[in-house]
């Protein structure tokens, strides 16, 4: 038997892991063959050499990425899937109520920031303009909205309201 | 008794995503393991070994137990790992065209500080760090395939099937791959095979 056809062989034989019919022809090759038999006890040197190396263990970080990007993924569901309740979706939805809570029960600052000031002056030119129809002199002549005390019922007709603003727009 | 790594997949698939916690607690140590030993670098590794999981968890709705899990988890490790030492060889031959080579202190190794404290015997611990990064050495010189091929036999509790399937070779294919990491390994490592054969 030649070596060429034992060598594949090797590896598995200083593993262990060859059938027993082949290990018995190996072993009967390496009786006979001195390249060989050197061959297998460096091989075996090697793969002692590969159990020296030490493990190395994974970092924290590494389970809390895993776990991140793993929540991350959109979730591919029919549109039946609505109706289930998901706790992915009940989790996401109570974060979002406790975030609204937080941002509500936080005290507000009275004092002016220089953005607010800036908001409150770009306000200004509509603020403006209101006081300019307010005064519009147009608008005096139309009806006056109708007043509770006056009319007695709460009856929104338009037609009612206006004959009896008639009157009264007359006296002043 | 613990579930197998088929049942606890098959109950990811189910929707029940603490089967997966315990896939990834059964599994990121050798998967960081393999895949540091093949890229060389450890912030690369657990970034690729993370790929590894959410791929697996990507996958689970059509997850059928056709084969080992373990082959299924290494073959998308393998070929993560592939790609990425071709991607990384390709980019340094680029840069070491316009940039003076410089030797960086390897992942694995020790600060030079703690050493004092960890190792009363400073002179042993050298003697074998010297030893542990020839291995080291002898290890990255080999071609990316063999190096596979020599991790997956030698670390992971895989039969010659298993691995022949996770480099899509076959069994004749991934023994000879063995064979030629092994010489190579052992032209390599001869000062120490010498010291060894005494
Ligand atoms: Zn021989």
């Amino acid at each position: 038997m030649s070596c060429k056809r034992m060598e594949n062989k090797i590896v598995a034989y200083v593993d262990g892991r060859l059938k027993d019919s082949e290990r018995l022809e190996m072993e009967k090759h390496l009786s006979a063959c001195r390249a060989c038999q050197l061959r297998v006890n460096e091989f075996r040197a090697v793969a002692g050499f590969l159990d020296e190396l030490p493990q190395i263990e994974p970092s924290a970080a590494f389970d809390v990425r895993v776990r991140a990007r793993v929540a991350a993924e959109p979730v591919k569901q029919g549109w039946w899937a609505w109706f289930t309740p998901s706790p992915r979706v009940a989790f996401a939805a109570s974060l979002l109520l406790l975030a609204t809570v937080w941002i509500g029960s936080r005290p507000t600052d009275r004092t002016l920031t220089a953005a607010d000031e800036a908001q409150i002056n770009q306000d200004l030119p509509v603020l403006e303009n209101f006081d300019v129809l307010s005064d519009f002199g147009a608008l005096t002549d139309l009806p006056q909205p109708v007043q509770p005390e006056d009319t007695g019922d709460s009856n929104p007709d338009q037609n009612q309201n206006q004959q009896q603003n008639d009157g009264q727009n007359q006296t002043m | 008794m613990a579930r197998s790594d088929v049942q606890l997949m098959l109950d990811v698939k189910a929707g029940d995503e603490q089967s997966f916690e315990l896939l990834l607690q059964r599994y990121r140590t050798p998967l960081v393991n393999f895949l540091y030993r093949m890229v060389r670098a450890r912030e690369e590794a657990e970034d690729l070994a993370q790929e590894v999981f959410l791929r697996v968890y990507r996958a689970r709705k059509d997850y059928v137990p056709s084969a080992k899990f373990t082959t299924w988890l290494f073959r998308i490790a393998t070929n993560l790992a592939l790609n990425s030492v071709r991607d990384n060889r390709h980019q340094r031959m680029e840069i070491s065209l316009d940039a003076p080579v410089t030797v960086d202190a390897e992942d694995g190794d020790e600060k030079v500080m703690d050493i004092a404290e960890k190792h009363p015997n400073i002179e042993q611990y050298m003697v074998e760090e010297a030893r542990r990064k020839m291995i080291r050495h002898a290890i990255d010189k080999l071609p990316e395939k063999q190096r596979a091929a020599v991790l997956l036999h030698k670390y992971q509790e895989l039969d010659y099937g298993d691995i022949a399937r996770i480099l899509e070779c076959s069994e004749s294919a991934l023994k000879s791959l063995l064979f030629r990491a092994y010489e190579t390994l052992r032209v390599e490592l001869a000062p120490l095979v010498a010291r060894a054969g005494k």
